[in-house]
């Protein structure tokens, strides 16, 4: 079982990468656009500390950094994946949005991505495998009709399927009051599926709640459906951003980089910063240094 | 040599019990398909008696099915899609644009989606607007997709074994009326009067003539259920105007290709498309664009194109009859073509 300290670094490490993002975008090193995880970095480090990537599955979405960060630890591919470079995950062919490495896949249209992690998981019970395939939506996601076929089937079917929906309360700039109506954790709960809901910034918390997920998808051969009530301290994607400024300075006194490094040492904290800035220099660097990503010779 | 004749629909049942006795991992999904009951036109009769671990009958959910399945290829199984008419892919696009069609190639060749969606096409039979379109044309659009179209000419056990074998997402085309008609295979080099080569490939191209490849006024193009259509209009031509044509009736058709066509239009140096989709943006109009780029010294009169009306498909069979297209439509335009009379 992982540590605060391991904790602490893998949400560190996603912030100051998604930072570098937006640093190297305002540079006009990268193009395309990037979707940051900035604030919501807990669900990820809490979630995914429960999976093996080896055998477990994770389908993420278009806000897909933090995830495949916890997931893969491959910052390397990611980066030069998304800065358009040959070495990148998917030799830039995927960009920011589109990104798969071993049991790890994402893709950009919201909702689109549920049906296939059902799939997986029907393949990965048939096969005995005993993964459980997670899948991260968010709020805008419950706009999405395909969304509400998948958790019939994965009940219907037994399927092991975590879905985690990361309620940042709002679709690019539409508020969530403005699109949907009624509970999100009564949706999952409606196709008789097992449902938690946190509203926590706790890295502990999540992991504690994801960890009885889990358990319970393995054990019972079910889904199971987490609602994570969180927040992005960033805009949608690079500049979109007509929030109240009260509003999200509001959120950042429950930043979760403050709650779980309340919990360490001054210098146990400076440490972990210290690896994790040297590290993501490191990456940068040979990133920059990496061949562009080029048509093939025909 | 004669071989006893079945009809389609058993062709491709028996060849779908032989796939799944031969491949553990093939799974079978759609609505309806469970014994007694075995589909809506029963070409899954038997199979979840025989395997009930890997025939699942789902809800009536076809834009997450195509995704499901998706998922099921990603993990190496090959999933066997069964949409009960082919009007419903119209709920799958998403999936099939944005997922089934992009995976290999976005994810830089790390994951293959092998599926097959198999799914009934065409009309003729008065289901009405929304159960009786061809839509092949627009899978024609998307890359990195295999459209398959079964004929009663073509060796459906083949076709169907080749489609579950591919790397590739496969959407195999199947035709409401063909079902029910005879799997009329070559036998002694003809089928019928018409002699036949057929290409080689997973998916092969069949070229029928009735002048045994000597001499042609034309050719004709088409695929799955059009493919009665037009051999009937090709008998009418002969026995009634004297006028020989050579038929290519594909069964690929995507990735496109025509090497069978252009090799006929080198004989004959005419070209008319046929199909049962409406007319605009079809698959004449792309074999329209490209046999004249590449053929365009071959021809002595424009590529002609036989389709749908741009309309709906009513349910009246007189209304119907009057939207699709006919032998008469054929036979007019074959006759209408430049120097097709001596």
């Amino acid at each position: 079982m992982s540590t605060l300290e391991t904790f602490y670094e893998r949400m560190f490490f996603i912030r100051r990468f998604e930072e570098t993002l937006l640093d190297l975008f305002s540079l006009g090193k990268l193009v395309g656009t990037t979707h940051t995880y900035i604030g919501q970095e807990a669900n990820a480090v809490g979630v995914i500390d429960h999976l093996d990537p080896g055998r477990d599955v994770v389908f993420s979405n278009h806000r897909c950094h933090g995830h495949y960060l916890v997931f893969t630890n491959d910052a390397f591919g990611l980066l030069c994946e998304v800065m358009g470079k040959a070495p990148g995950v998917c030799g830039g062919k995927g960009g920011s949005q589109h990104l798969c490495k071993g049991n790890f896949y994402s893709n950009g249209v919201l909702g689109s991505i549920v049906p296939v992690a059902t799939g997986i998981a029907l393949a990965e019970k048939k096969k005995g495998s005993g993964a459980v395939s997670t899948v991260f939506l968010g709020d805008g996601t419950m706009g999405e009709g395909v969304t509400y076929e998948s958790l019939n089937l994965a009940s219907l079917w037994k399927l092991p399927v975590l879905f985690v929906v990361e309620n940042n309360h709002y679709a690019q700039s539409t508020p969530v009051e403005l699109e949907l109506a009624g509970s999100i954790a009564a949706r999952g709960a409606a196709f008789g599926i097992e449902t938690a809901e946190l509203d926590t910034t706790d890295v502990e918390e999540i992991h504690e709640a994801a960890g009885r997920a889990l358990a319970r998808i393995r054990d019972a051969s079910e889904p199971y459906f987490l609602v994570l009530d969180t927040y992005r301290f960033s805009p949608h994607s690079k500049s979109d951003d007509q929030r109240d400024p009260a509003e999200i300075e509001e959120r950042r006194t429950r930043d979760p980089l403050l709650v779980a490094g309340a919990r360490l040492g001054d210098g146990e904290r400076d440490a972990i910063e210290a690896r994790c800035e040297q590290r993501l220099a490191e990456t940068v660097e040979a990133a920059e240094a990496a061949p562009a990503a080029r048509p093939e010779a025909a | 040599m004669s071989t006893p004749q079945k009809r389609c629909v058993q062709v491709l049942n028996e060849a779908l019990h032989e796939i799944f006795a031969v491949r553990g991992d093939v799974y079978l999904l759609g609505e309806d398909i469970l014994d007694p009951y075995g589909g809506a036109f029963k070409v899954t009769q038997g199979l979840s008696d025989a395997h009930p671990d890997r025939v699942l009958t789902t809800p009536i959910s076809e834009a997450s099915l195509f995704g499901v399945a998706a998922g099921m290829a990603l993990r190496g199984q090959r999933p066997i899609l069964e949409i009960m008419f082919g009007d419903f892919i119209a709920l799958g696009f998403d999936q099939i644009v944005n997922g089934i069609a992009k995976f290999r190639e976005m994810y830089d060749d790390q994951v293959t989606v092998p599926l097959v969606v198999r799914t009934p096409m065409g009309a003729r039979r008065g289901y009405g607007p929304t159960h009786s379109q061809s839509l092949e044309k627009l899978l024609l659009g998307v890359p990195n997709i295999c459209v398959v179209a079964a004929s009663e000419c073509h060796d459906l056990r083949g076709l169907l074994m080749n489609a579950v074998d591919d790397e590739r997402p496969v959407f195999f085309i199947e035709n409401k009326l063909m079902y029910g008609r005879v799997n009329r295979r070559p036998e002694d080099g003809h089928i019928g009067e018409l002699a036949v080569r057929e290409s080689a490939g997973p998916y092969p191209a069949l070229t029928l003539s009735g002048a045994d490849f000597t001499e042609a006024s034309a050719t004709i193009v088409t695929y799955g259920g059009m493919v009665p259509v037009v051999l009937d209009a090709v008998t009418e031509l002969i026995l009634e105007h004297e006028i020989f044509c050579e038929v290519i009736a594909l069964s690929q058709l995507l990735p496109m290709d025509l090497d069978t066509v252009l090799e006929s239009v080198a004989r004959s140096g005419a070209l008319v498309t046929a199909e049962e989709g409406t007319l605009t943006g079809g698959f004449g109009a792309e074999i329209a664009a490209r046999v004249q780029a590449a053929a365009w010294s071959d021809l002595r009169a424009p590529v002609q194109r036989v389709a749908a009306r741009d309309g709906i498909i009513p349910s009246a069979r007189p209304l119907e009859d009057a939207m699709l297209p006919s032998v008469h439509d054929l036979v007019e335009a074959i006759a209408a073509l430049e120097g097709v009379r001596s």
